[in-house]
């Protein structure tokens, strides 16, 4: 017997399935954050929930969250208050519509694809400005002005880097840009990607809010930033959830524009004998890895030396590589072109 | 700030205009830090006016841990004292009792033998070092940096076994008594606590250039926070903090008590009284208090380890004032007794106290961010200050 689905059907079947994969992902990556951090801080870690190696530690945790009391702060916005969360945890899952596993496993291949990938992950930050002002606490104000400072700074260097990738490619459709890397464009065209690569994990970093570069959420500084007064569901959903799944959503995005997403990591036959889904969860751990690997080695930077990294340093560099890989798309010669 | 205030809004093409004329009015916001805030280690409280990120003046509030221990003092005898002050500074407990001890023995001319004075040494450099290793940990938290703490606590652990198997506590102590010490340290001690220094200051380089030598770090602390030596020296502040600022004041040099006089160490010295220079001086001292303990254990002498000591504690009418070098500065103790069992009054005078008053000159102007770093390079205990 043969199942034919409607292409509305099938567009259903895939969202459950990105409902389904996205929180176990981000338990996954949650899990792997723990653990990272805890042997490079000479730790075990969660040893216990769940028998082995505390795997469980995370869907203990979230139980433990449910439990909660719900507070809402008496002065604060009730209505913008409870819908922060959510405006955070959408844009969190939406970003996954569009990142392709292998060359057929993708949602929607848009032809718009990074595009929407850019517009979509900075939707998040209007949530967390909506947190922040609906606490009424000015320690949430102060770290959401701080994240919507943060957002406009650095969302330029991930747009800049990006369009490198996008001239390159000669698509915005990321399972086009993916066929356009026979090399990685990390590795060639030489240099250029590079750069475009490092500015585009630097900026990813910022824009997550994570260490160094995590003063919207600093806990020694402003407490938890915009979520201050969150407790409960909303806090874990709002931000811890969010920044996991964003944190694996920068990873993949990576691992797609710069490490050649589903293909080999070079271009050698006996390597295509591993599926491209295997590639891409590779390249993708190796990026989430890195980020993990940062948080525990580096102290926070101040507000306004984050501000000048990003316009002094990272924005020129990265309109220079949009004016050297126009010039390596017009002039470099056909045989070395990907 | 309540969110009502959005009638008062302006219209945004109104702003626009007023930022391009530079004349927007901005408002001040007070912000209160503290008493429960992650930065403040305790609970002290910071009333801060901020003009965005940039603190025009803050005022430190004092006095939510009081505990009045200079009043229960004066309904104590002697060996009650010393579990007490130990916890003023929980983290230089053994150093909180010392002069207190000091000072009774000044007044009843006890004799001290000589291993109970090295013995002491050891304790007390040993103590430094663990105060020392808990503000790299939270100093390191503070600037964001969370991985200092667990290295941090591991070095403690091994110093802190040690000085578990002499006396008996982990955290309080109460090792200290008149004319000497509660009783002989047990064998082994001396070389486990020789390993564990060594450790720690083998680890210490590497610790060393984790943090300090990381350019953030550097950005964060180099020329944040000055205090400048008039200041410091106006305000009373000392220990590392003072020296931080260039100066040169250590009792244990100026004023040696016990043996200081018969080890060779240096006085570290900061240059311009920055939180880097703060912090360097205190991870400086964990170098030349290990270079005390094993000047003291090869040179330990044998013999009793307390002198002989009437059977009941009761100082003759009289007053003194003994200073030690704390970990966190001068700590002075001023005993007046009238003969009894029990203290008539004891002024404690605690470096974290005089440290504190000198924080409002140091953050007027700086931005938020850097009034923790400067919170922490204080290096204050909550109990040292309201004890």
């Amino acid at each position: 017997m043969e199942i034919t689905l409607t292409d509305w059907q099938l567009l259903l079947v895939k969202l459950a399935v990105i409902l389904a994969v996205v929180p176990a992902l981000t338990l996954v990556a949650g899990y792997a954050e723990h653990k990272v951090m805890a042997h490079l801080q000479h730790r075990l870690g969660p040893m216990y929930p769940g028998g082995f190696h505390g795997w469980a530690i995370l869907l203990a945790d979230g139980l433990k969250f449910i439990y909660k009391e719900d507070i809402i702060p008496a002065a604060a916005d009730k209505r913008v208050f409870k819908l922060a969360p959510i405006a955070i945890f959408i844009p969190a899952v939406m970003v996954y519509l569009v990142i392709p596993l292998d060359r057929t496993l993708i949602v929607e291949d848009l032809d718009v694809g990074v595009f929407y990938l850019l517009a979509i992950s900075s939707v998040s930050t209007i949530g967390v400005l909506m947190a922040g002002w609906s606490s009424a606490n000015k320690y949430a104000l102060i770290g959401a002005l701080r994240a919507g400072a943060q957002l406009i700074a650095y969302e330029l260097p991930i747009v800049l880097s990006a369009a490198v990738i996008v001239m390159l490619a000669g698509t915005m459709s990321l399972v086009g840009i993916v066929e356009a890397q026979p090399w990685p464009f990390i590795l060639w065209p030489p240099g250029i990607g590079l750069v475009a690569f490092l500015v585009f994990m630097g900026s990813g970093i910022a824009e997550l809010t994570r260490p160094p570069f995590d003063m919207p959420v600093a806990e020694s500084e402003i407490i938890t930033g915009a979520f201050t007064e969150y407790s409960g569901m909303r806090f874990i959903f709002g931000f811890f959830f969010a920044e996991v799944a964003n944190m694996v959503a920068f990873a993949a995005i990576g691992a797609t524009l710069f490490l050649g997403g589903f293909n080999p990591i070079v271009p050698w036959s006996p390597l295509d004998a591993i599926p491209g889904f295997v590639w891409f969860v590779l390249k993708a751990s190796f990026l989430l890895f890195l980020f993990l690997w940062v948080r525990p080695t580096f102290p926070r930077l101040r507000e306004d030396q984050l501000q000048k990294f990003a316009w002094k340093v990272l924005i020129p560099v990265s309109l220079f590589l949009v004016l050297a890989a126009g010039a390596w798309v017009l002039y470099a010669p056909e045989a070395l072109q990907p | 700030m309540t969110v009502d205030s959005r009638d008062e809004l302006k219209n945004p093409q109104e702003v626009i205009d007023e930022l391009a004329r530079g004349s927007l009015q901005t408002e001040q916001m007070l912000l209160n830090v503290g008493p429960q805030h992650p930065a403040t280690h305790g609970v002290f409280r910071l009333l801060a006016t901020i003009d965005g990120e940039v603190l025009v003046d803050a005022e430190p509030v004092i006095g939510y841990m009081h505990r009045g221990y200079e009043k229960l003092v004066e309904a104590r005898d002697y060996r009650q004292i010393t579990n007490l002050v130990s916890r003023m500074d929980w983290l230089s407990n053994i150093q909180n009792e010392l002069p207190m001890w000091m000072a009774v023995e000044a007044l009843m001319e006890l004799e001290v033998p000589p291993r109970a004075q090295y013995m002491r040494v050891v304790m007390v450099e040993a103590n430094r070092i663990l105060n020392h290793l808990m503000f790299f940990a939270s100093f390191g938290a503070e600037l964001g940096a969370i991985t200092p703490t667990f290295y941090a606590f591991r070095e403690r652990e091994d110093i802190q076994a040690a000085m578990e198997t002499a006396t008996g506590g982990r955290m309080h102590f109460g090792y200290m008594r008149a004319g000497g010490l509660k009783e002989d340290v047990p064998r082994g001690f001396l070389q486990a606590m020789l390993a564990a220094v060594r450790q720690v200051i083998d680890r210490m380089d590497q610790y060393y250039n984790l943090l300090v030598g990381n350019e953030i770090f550097k950005a964060r602390t180099i020329g944040v926070g000055v205090l400048e030596p008039e200041v410091a020296y106006n305000y009373g502040v000392s220990g590392p903090i003072a020296r931080g600022s260039n100066i040169n004041f250590d009792v244990r040099k100026d004023e040696p008590y016990l043996v200081y006089d018969q080890f060779d160490f240096d006085v570290p010295m900061g240059t311009s009284g920055d939180c880097f220079d703060r912090f360097w001086v205190l991870l400086h001292e964990v170098y030349e208090s290990a270079r005390i303990i094993e000047q003291a254990i090869e040179g330990m002498p044998s013999g009793p380890i307390l002198g002989k000591v009437p059977r009941v504690i009761q100082p003759p009418e009289g007053e003194v004032y003994i200073r030690t070098e704390n970990s966190l500065g001068e700590l002075g103790y001023y005993l007046i007794s009238d003969g009894d069992k029990r203290p008539y009054r004891m002024k404690i005078r605690t470096p974290s106290y005089s440290n504190v008053s000198a924080l409002p000159y140091v953050l007027k102007g700086t931005f938020v961010s850097d009034m923790i770093a400067i919170l922490g390079s204080f290096f204050f205990v909550l109990g040292d200050i309201d004890r």
